[in-house]
């Protein structure tokens, strides 16, 4: 296919004779193309091959993810094709990195099925991905227009709605994932679940990898988590959930296990991003009929999110789980030992969240997002992190998220319910400071050993791991283009 | 037992400036605040017997202050809340809830198992304190 074009020798002649002839000269490329309010609009990261000019190859993007075969068809003459092709209307260099560009391509709103991110997939990250005539390609960010995002259920609560029902107000949720993560018994992983509830936690997690092997099945592990529960509920007064991991082999397991879930009484169920978009689509039908919570584990993700120059951009899969319909996301920690430039988690956590998100280039946003009223997800916080970072987690991620501390709980020296009861008293003693105007960041470790004076758990917590941290360089963070937003 | 609802259970019990920090900090935040009681800590309980309406457009913490003594006076052996209320779009919602008096004595919780097939068991939580009347759950206030 003759990306490469000299532009001299080319002879004159017609878009539709046959033969092979620019993606530009096709139409995919439209410079003066003015965006529709109902277009859905994409940040492609484009690394073309040598010789490739960017113009062209965002052309060829365009029309790979849209209508374009290889070569000149005449039948689509028999279509309203200037609708159906994509345009690629704007091509930046991406500054500091050569043989980069961000490409901007704009996409009708008729080319999508409603209410199918299976779909918007097929088409915006199908073959594309895969053409010859680019090193890499990466999608950065997505506009989804209103009228496209309301073909979608969203969240099957949203974060109003599980603070209503789990009736805990202005202060982050607290969870902990199940450690060791394989290998305990379904009566000796309820001991934990119980332990860390009653010692001050609302959640326990299952772990992703935790389905139904032969050293714990589903069942009983259902039914010892619940009696767990119910037990750690009595001692406190308080609502707790376990997270049921539901994900299986097929829809039919997937659904046996959330029916007995709910059917035990539990207020939350779990399911892991490798069972692919329309079996999150089909649970999240599922937990709003059913007024279960959706937890959503992101297992398998950093394979495309990770690498800036290939795959999708976490904030992108984020923009999809909120069409999906999951009440909570595992968005990142900033301080813990995963993947996480403070700025791009910055602004996962206001796609997930806020109802208008503005453009922000430094956070990676590089569209305006309007929900019209999609519920908010809940990001959750997990991996590595500890009480005795509690000062940054409250500053960097705010009230609405959950913070799981699985080592952190399960880990401390005096038990699992003092570890618990140490992440409790440190979260609520940040939030009274917070609200009375002190400065959390700064003052942070200040509170943190004032409350530590009366609640021994919190003593321990803080001089065991303040010293711990993860201080790697993120792969992953956004390049500020300072671009207009549409 | 000690009942953890509300913000901040794990806390030792806020005093009077303390309370009044945090309804300073959800005032200057435009939230209605309001006082809650109740005898039944069920934590599905979810109507607590309003103390007035929720109180708007106050500016100064002490007037709350001053009904929470009025509430404590009258109702001393309960559980009583101050909430404030966000009613901006998108949330219209409790933003903040807490406990600010609790009975001398909390007996707690049972839990109650109806076991049927399949190793499976009804679970239903039972308060302790409702096995009296209304009224007659925790003594007279102070006792």
């Amino acid at each position: 296919m003759p990306l490469i074009v000299d532009d001299d020798l080319a002879p004159e002649r017609s878009r539709w004779a046959s033969g092979v002839i620019p993606y530009k000269e096709m139409g995919y490329w439209q410079p003066d193309y003015q965006p529709k309010e109902t277009d859905i609009l994409c940040a492609f990261r484009i690394t073309p091959q040598e010789g490739v000019e960017p113009e062209e190859a965002a052309a060829a993007v365009a029309g790979e993810s849209s209508t374009a075969t290889w070569t000149v068809v005449w039948t689509d003459r028999l279509t309203s094709y200037e609708d159906y092709q994509a345009k690629a209307f704007r091509v930046l260099p991406v500054p500091g990195t050569p043989n980069q560009y961000m490409a901007y391509i704009a996409y009708d709103l008729d080319l999508f099925e409603e209410g199918s991110i299976a779909n918007l997939a097929s088409s915006i990250i199908g073959n594309v991905f895969g053409f010859k005539a680019l090193k890499a390609l990466r999608l950065e960010d997505m506009r989804i227009p209103p009228h496209y995002a309301k073909t979608f259920q969203g969240p099957a609560h949203g974060i109003v709605m599980e603070r209503e029902i789990l009736n805990k107000f202005g202060r982050p949720l607290l969870g902990a994932t199940t450690k060791p993560k394989l290998g305990l018994s379904a009566r000796n992983y309820g001991r934990v679940v119980y332990e860390a509830l009653r010692g001050g936690l609302d959640f326990v997690k299952d772990d992703e990898n935790i389905n139904s092997q032969p050293f714990m099945r589903w069942r009983d592990r259902f039914l010892y988590c619940m009696e767990a529960v119910t037990k750690a509920m009595a001692e406190t007064g308080e609502i707790k959930g376990h997270y049921m991991n539901v994900t299986a082999a097929d829809m039919e397991s997937i659904y046996e296990r959330a029916d007995f879930a709910k059917q035990l009484g539990s207020v939350i169920i779990m399911i892991d991003l490798t069972v692919g978009f329309s079996a999150l689509q089909s649970m999240a039908r599922w937990a709003r009929r059913n007024g279960v919570l959706l937890h959503l584990h992101r297992a398998g993700h950093a394979t495309f999110t990770r690498q800036k120059t290939h795959g999708v951009s976490f904030r992108v899969l984020a923009k999809w789980c909120r069409l999906i319909g999951v009440d909570h996301l595992h968005a990142g920690t900033v301080v813990g030992k995963l993947e996480g430039d403070p700025n791009a988690i910055a602004g996962y956590y206001d796609t997930l969240r806020l109802n208008r998100v503005p453009a922000n280039p430094v956070h990676g946003l590089l569209f305006d997002q309007d929900w019209a009223s999609l519920p908010a997800v809940m990001p959750v916080a997990s991996g590595g992190i500890h009480a005795a970072q509690m000062p940054e987690l409250l500053h960097y991620l705010g009230e609405d998220v959950v913070l799981q501390f699985g080592g952190g709980t399960i880990g401390h020296p005096m038990g699992i319910a003092a570890g618990a009861t140490a992440n409790r008293v440190a979260v609520e003693a940040m939030i009274q400071a917070r609200n009375e105007g002190r400065d959390v960041l700064r003052e942070g470790p200040e509170i943190l050993a004032r409350a530590a004076r009366w609640c021994p758990p919190l003593r321990q917590a803080i001089d065991l791991w303040k010293d711990i941290s993860f201080n790697y360089a993120s792969t992953d963070t956004p390049d500020v283009v300072a671009t207009p937003s549409f | 037992m000690h009942l953890t609802q509300g913000t901040f259970s794990y806390l030792p019990p806020l005093s009077d400036d303390e309370i009044a920090a945090q309804i300073r900090y959800a005032l200057d935040r435009s939230w209605a605040v309001s006082i809650e009681y109740t005898d039944d800590p069920h934590p599905r309980n979810v109507y607590w017997e309003m103390w007035g309406l929720p109180m708007f457009d106050l500016k100064d913490p002490a007037a709350v202050l001053q009904e929470l003594n009025r509430c404590r006076a009258e109702h001393g052996d309960c559980y009583i809340r101050i909430n404030a209320y966000d009613r901006s779009k998108g949330r219209q919602t409790t933003a903040l809830s807490f406990i600010v008096n609790r009975p001398l004595v909390e007996p707690g919780f049972r839990v109650e198992r109806t076991e049927f097939a399949d190793r499976q068991v009804k679970y239903t939580l039972h308060a302790y304190a409702t096995d009296k009347p209304a009224g007659q759950r925790y003594g007279p206030a102070g006792s």
